[in-house]
């Protein structure tokens, strides 16, 4: 047992963290290989009360860097970050542009208040394209250092258009005031050694490791559309780099199709004022305030430094919440094998260990020591970043995996080929139902018995992807088009298909059971982008605390907490420190909730950094411009109404007999006092209809009441009244297409 | 019997705010608990007694990663 000062006792990871298998031979020759293709020099800067006012556009296939202005209409209109990048990818594309054509445009964005160091979670870059998965666009926030140093290089987003002829490697050099686009013919493919060597080739020194950060993807990426990008920072007391992903919709396959191989950005020495913010008090002051909280509620609240968001495992389970074979059950006898003790100890606990400076809540647990057992690295020793609760759940309970060594080499094998974990772990727990159920077999998976629970099968599933072979290309398209594929073949009954596959617009859910809670139906459904928690996570609201009995009060709750979360993604911010800790004194407050001494904090925050006052109102119509300007873009791109917002009947209710009597209690009883008919005596069969027909019904019945609460039209449109109440009615392509649509 | 967030649960003589919550299983750290509309604190959870007939609020925070 060892002390710590930031708890008590706890028994430590028995791995040296400091060991694993080095990737260093061979780098000489590597960077030998590289050719210029175009240098140019550029004035560097510091941003001024959070702006550097400029983006960096690059063209990969004339090789051409251009600065664009940020004007005080793209500040006032779409804030930063996620803002910034769906206006800019708005120029970039038209309506007939598609995920792999030059014109599509990878961006990249901190907010104005990213990069800070006061305040815990303050260094997330949002990543915003048209989705290969969707054909609309995504947006995914991510940690890393590469959003802030790029900041700090002087550009407050950065635009990837075209395509190039050969892999290159983008360097940005914030120190000497460089842009380098150079051929590189050798690197390796994968993120875990990739960024290791280019971390190593680009820093001029050691201690100049910290100041590299390297986006890269990996070998999946180049077969498939689920290839999510990884954003590296050096770990000095590892010595080795770490990674977070910005996972969802297939942006590391837009990137492959680039031929980007890698993003280098080398900023300057961090310190503590670099956004040059109006109030740096302010910012110093509400950061001790948080670290503080932390420091003393922590291990009595949800323990995020020792277990980071894994620490719902076992409470998700609890509340029949944890997705398990395929989102069947919300609970499973072994979840305790992947629970957050397992974590605890199987990670190596030191202080935080975060992805970016100044976080104390510190999440990003790495699991040091796995020696892999399967592919390309079997026989390495490796470090491998979590895994979050959704990794834990989507590659473990989803897919009947509880073996916590087997869970993290799936993890390890995401990451490094580029996969995104939450849409891998959907994916393939819908092929193991199909397995399951008849329709797949070993002959069309091509010899792989993906049964539940069979990791090997499941990695090698995930190394056939990352190869481009067999049954691999056909799982790498994702669920949408492998229910299309299934369908075609006549492999099995296509209602049964398209019930049980768990995508919406393409894209694939993230982990958790909505079946019993009508506001979460809708809080995954009525996204912009598709089903992911980052807009509305109300379960708890709705089916534990019942404090949304009406479907005024779910639109309520789905119109407040999309703005407030979207918000997040506008500033750089991450969302775990504002509700994974509360303060002592959160319970007094009128909606504790919402945590609102923490909102008061962001409030501070964005103030003390731009200057600009705001209040909640402000901070809620800042969202609502850039979400609503993000509905009008589905509906420009061709989607966004609300034919487009229907849910796989599994994330409403009961699919399958199994389903319907592990229930059997709550849905008798729901038949019987909500919808008037008497369960008894019926055959299941009827009992499956009648719960669906109800639960169908209520489905449609909450989108008409959180349409008219978002101000849109019963088909799900903006209307030009509420456009006018947000400003966009500057926009005419957007009044346009609102008009077109009846808006 | 008491209310729990609307759901029916046995009442024994002696029971406390945190019976309550082990009897739920509610495993989430972050709770708000009121009794018949009056907030409890966490430090007094063992020591708080739930009446018969009491109508028990425990709200769980946001959760979600």
């Amino acid at each position: 047992m060892t002390a710590n000062a930031a708890g008590p006792a706890i028994t430590p990871c028995a791995v040296d963290y400091s060991r694993r298998t080095e990737y260093h031979e061979g780098l000489d020759a590597i960077k030998a290989a590289h050719r210029l293709l175009r240098e140019v020099r550029y004035t560097p800067s510091l941003p001024m009360k959070g702006y550097n006012d400029r983006t960096l556009h690059v063209d990969l296939t004339t090789l051409e860097f251009r600065e664009e202005p940020v004007t005080r209409q793209m500040k006032d209109l779409f804030v930063g970050g996620r803002g910034f990048g769906l206006w800019r990818l708005w120029n970039a594309v038209t309506p007939a542009t598609r995920w792999n054509d030059p014109e599509n445009e990878i961006i990249i964005s901190p907010g104005p208040v990213a990069g800070i160091t006061q305040y815990p979670g303050s260094g997330k870059s949002l990543v915003v394209t048209l989705s290969p998965q969707t054909d609309i666009p995504i947006d995914s926030n991510v940690g890393g250092y590469f959003g802030p140093l790029l900041k700090f290089s002087g550009f407050d987003a950065l635009e990837l258009a075209g395509r190039a002829a050969t892999d290159v490697i983008l360097f940005i050099d914030g120190q000497k005031g460089i842009l380098r686009i150079e051929e590189a013919p050798l690197e390796p493919a994968d993120s875990h050694i990739l960024a290791e060597l280019l971390t190593r080739m680009y820093a001029e020194d050691e201690a100049d490791r910290s100041n590299i950060s390297v986006v890269c993807s990996g070998a999946a990426a180049d077969h498939s559309l689920i290839g999510m990008l990884n954003f590296s920072w050096w770990d000095k007391r590892r010595g080795c780099i770490r990674l977070k992903q910005a996972g969802r919709g297939g942006i590391g396959t837009v990137f492959r199709d680039k031929r980007i191989r890698a993003l280098v950005c080398r900023g300057p020495v961090v310190k503590a004022d670099l956004n040059h913010p109006v109030d740096f008090e302010t910012l110093a002051r509400t950061g001790i305030k948080l670290h503080k909280e932390i420091h003393t509620l922590d291990d009595s609240q949800c323990k995020m430094r020792r277990n980071g968001t894994a620490h719902i495992v076992e409470i998700m389970d609890a509340y029949d919440l944890l997705p398990t074979h395929n989102f069947q059950y919300g609970s499973h006898p072994d979840t305790h094998k992947i629970a957050s003790p397992v974590w605890e100890a199987r990670c190596s606990q030191m202080t935080a260990d975060g992805c970016w400076y100044g976080c104390s809540m510190g999440c990003a647990k790495g699991a040091d020591g796995l020696v892999l057992r399967t592919g390309p690295y079997k026989g390495h020793m490796v470090t491998v970043d979590g895994p979050e609760y959704e990794n834990a759940a989507g590659l473990g309970s989803n897919a009947g995996v509880f073996d916590p060594d087997w869970l993290l080499e799936l993890n390890f094998y995401c990451d490094t080929y580029g996969i995104c974990t939450i849409t891998y772990g959907t994916l393939a727990a819908f092929v193991m139902e199909c397995f399951q159920r008849g329709i797949l077999d070993r002959e069309r998976t091509g010899g792989l018995e993906l049964a539940w629970g069979n990791a090997e099968a499941d990695l090698e599933l995930m190394h056939q992807i990352a190869r481009g072979e067999g049954f691999g290309r056909i799982a790498g398209q994702g669920v949408k088009k492998m229910k299309e594929i299934f369908i075609r073949n006549g492999w099995g009954d296509p209602g049964l298909i398209q019930d049980i596959g768990m995508e919406i617009k393409g894209l694939e859910y993230s982990q958790y059971l909505s079946k019993e809670s009508l506001a979460q139906q809708g809080g995954y459904a009525l996204t912009n982008k598709g089903p992911q928690h980052d807009e509305a996570w109300v379960i708890f609201m709705d089916m534990v605390n019942k404090q949304l009995p009406t479907f005024e009060a779910k639109a309520e709750a789905l119109y407040y907490f999309p703005l407030f979360r979207t918000w997040f993604g506008l500033m750089g911010f991450c969302k775990l420190p504002w509700n994974d800790i509360a303060p002592a004194d959160n319970s007094k407050t009128d909606e504790p909730a919402k945590i609102p001494e923490h909102v008061q904090n962001y409030l501070d925050l964005f103030t003390a950094t731009t200057g600009i006052q705001i209040d909640r109102e402000t901070m809620l119509m800042q969202s609502a411009r850039v979400y609503n300007f993000q509905r009008v873009f589905n509906l420009r791109m061709g989607k966004g109404l609300r034919e487009h917002d229907q849910p796989p009947y599994r994330s409403v209710g009961p699919v399958t007999p199994e389903e319907y009597l592990s229930r059997q209690e709550r849905y008798d009883k729901q038949m019987l006092e909500e919808i008037g008919i008497d369960p008894e005596g019926r055959p299941l069969d009827e009992k499956i209809a009648i719960t669906r027909k109800y639960r169908m019904d209520r489905y449609g019945k909450l989108c008409d009441a959180v349409y008219a609460r978002r101000g849109w039209t019963p088909g799900g449109v903006p209307t030009m009244a509420r456009l006018a109440e947000l400003g966009l009615d500057v926009l005419p392509e957007v009044v346009a297409i609102v008009q077109q649509h009846g808006g | 019997m008491i209310q729990v967030n609307g759901d029916p649960l046995a009442w024994t003589p002696g029971l406390t705010v945190r019976g309550v919550i082990k009897a739920k299983n509610y495993l989430f750290p972050l709770l708000i608990v009121d009794i018949d509309g009056v907030r409890v604190d966490p430090p007094d959870y063992d020591a708080t007694p739930v009446p018969d007939g009491a109508s028990v609020q425990v709200i769980h925070l946001l959760s979600g990663g």
